[in-house]
């Protein structure tokens, strides 16, 4: 008998610990935590609930930046979303870095070093600006090199934490970027923040096949967990060189890249951003790279998918308004 | 715990290709060691024990593969130009190919441990374990379950940034 078959049955999904159903699902039939999840909490805790709800109460808008794949441009993106929204000054915009093993936010946004002060009304952010304020688990490292080695039940307790326990205070954008998969991470942010709303998920890719094929996962993932998809941002794609103006593809996007995948799927592609090594330099220099190189085509990029992503979230709120 | 024994006895030599960052070319350098290996003469394997993102079976061109049983276990896909290199992804355990690994770490370590012990590798030189990025349950399960071998050492890939 073809494995596959077998275990088609024990590749459906875990309903999640936090579950009415955890331990008691078909899936959880042979997994190592039935027994402490069917011995747990009938569902989640309401309580914890009602205080992750008091808490987002003042965040308008939620964004989550997703991938799949790693190495895309995830933490970038969400970086110089967060720093596109902010330049508005009326704005107030939260950043939070739920990648626990490889946070890259405080690095891009000039932060590293700093450290998580207390108060009386919980943790504070790390201010970049007056109206943008950041979170990772990179500010409460010792050293930056330190490895954050911990499982997944770990990594979910800490996510709660940033939510439940940061001071954000009245919040016009939540960013959250996220680690490349679909697992722990991801189920719980969608778990948690399910106490309040998530306008939707921007998805980051590169145009390469091999990019694409853990994309088109994490779309997939998404409506499982019915989180709307703002759309598909393309990185990487092509490259114009400064001195000849001749441009390649440094990743040829042999399947038609992020533009076939989106007319397949029927998600919208949000744009298409170039190579610039300016990025990268920015990144590591922990600099606004919309700032230093205004006049590249990259930024010019980034500011219409920005504009895009606040248009489609000013529409959803309005939408939400007209129900209520 | 003999069948553990027997399944891994024959391999000579395990490295593990980590990096920490996504997106450096692990499966890539993973793809191309073992294929390059295999050139030289040597019995390769590989074993993808990145579940939520499994890029090898792409790469190897055998996405549409299945895996069978045999008496020792779960029979290895074997790939590349003389069908030579055994390959072990969960990429092969999907109905489509775009199905999401929508799995906690409990059940990830689950499966990890099984494609350790209950993949009948046979005898190789070299067995190669491609791997997720970052240091969570896959890097802890695969290390643990992979410990009683003859664990080489581990290859970090990055770029220059």
């Amino acid at each position: 008998v073809a494995l596959a078959a077998q275990l088609s049955l024990s590749l459906a999904e875990c309903p999640g610990t936090g579950s009415a159903q955890a331990g008691r699902a078909a899936a959880c039939q042979g997994c190592p935590n039935q027994g402490l999840c069917a011995a747990g909490a009938a569902g989640p805790d309401p309580a914890e609930a009602a205080e992750l709800r008091a808490r987002l109460r003042a965040v308008r808008h939620t964004v989550l930046v997703l991938s799949g794949k790693g190495g895309v441009g995830k933490s970038t993106f969400s970086a110089l979303l967060a720093h596109g929204l902010a330049a508005d000054e009326t704005k107030q915009v939260a950043l939070l870095d739920i990648d626990i093993c490889g946070p890259s936010i405080p690095k891009i946004m000039g932060l590293e070093g700093e450290q998580v002060h207390q108060s009386g009304s919980g943790w504070s952010p790390v201010y970049v600006e007056e109206n943008l304020g950041v979170m990772s688990v990179g500010f409460l490292l010792s050293s930056p090199d330190d490895a954050v080695i911990w499982r997944g039940p770990k990594k979910n307790g800490l996510i709660k934490q940033f939510l439940r326990d940061v001071d954000w205070g009245e919040v016009d954008y939540l960013i959250v970027d996220t680690p490349p998969g679909t697992s722990d991470e991801h189920l719980s942010i969608v778990q948690y923040l399910s106490a309040s709303h998530i306008d939707g998920a921007v998805i980051v890719t590169t145009p390469q096949e091999v990019s694409l094929q853990d994309v088109r996962k994490e779309i997939n993932f998404c409506r499982k967990v019915k989180l709307p998809i703002i759309g598909v941002v393309e990185n990487m794609s092509g490259f114009v060189c400064p001195k000849c103006k001749n441009e390649s593809q440094i990743f040829p996007p042999t399947t038609g890249g992020a533009e076939k995948m989106c007319q397949n799927l029927n998600v919208s592609l949000l744009g298409k951003v170039p190579l610039d090594p300016q990025i990268g330099r920015s990144c590591d220099r922990g600099q606004s790279f919309l700032a230093e190189a205004p006049e590249s085509p990259a930024t010019l990029s980034y500011r219409n998918i920005i504009q895009r992503i606040q248009e489609y979230c000013e529409q959803h709120h309005f939408q939400e308004e007209k129900i209520m | 715990a003999l069948a553990e024994r027997a399944n891994l006895a024959g391999v000579q030599h395990i490295l593990l290709v980590l990096s920490g960052k996504g997106g450096v070319g692990k499966s890539t350098i993973s793809t191309e060691l073992a294929l390059a290996l295999r050139n030289a003469g040597k019995r390769v394997g590989i074993l993808d024990v990145d579940l939520c993102g499994p890029s090898i079976p792409r790469m190897l061109r055998v996405q549409d593969s299945a895996v069978h049983q045999c008496d020792s276990g779960w029979v290895p896909v074997f790939v590349g130009q003389d069908k030579a290199i055994a390959l072990m992804s969960i990429g092969f355990l999907l109905e489509r190919p775009d199905d999401a690994v929508v799995w906690r770490g409990p059940k990830k370590n689950a499966l990890i441990k099984q494609f350790v012990t209950d993949v009948a590798w046979g005898d190789l030189d070299f067995l190669i374990v491609d791997t997720p990025p970052g240091t969570s349950d896959e890097h802890i399960s695969t290390v643990e379950a992979l410990r009683p071998f003859q664990l080489l050492g581990a290859i970090l890939v990055t770029t220059p940034q």
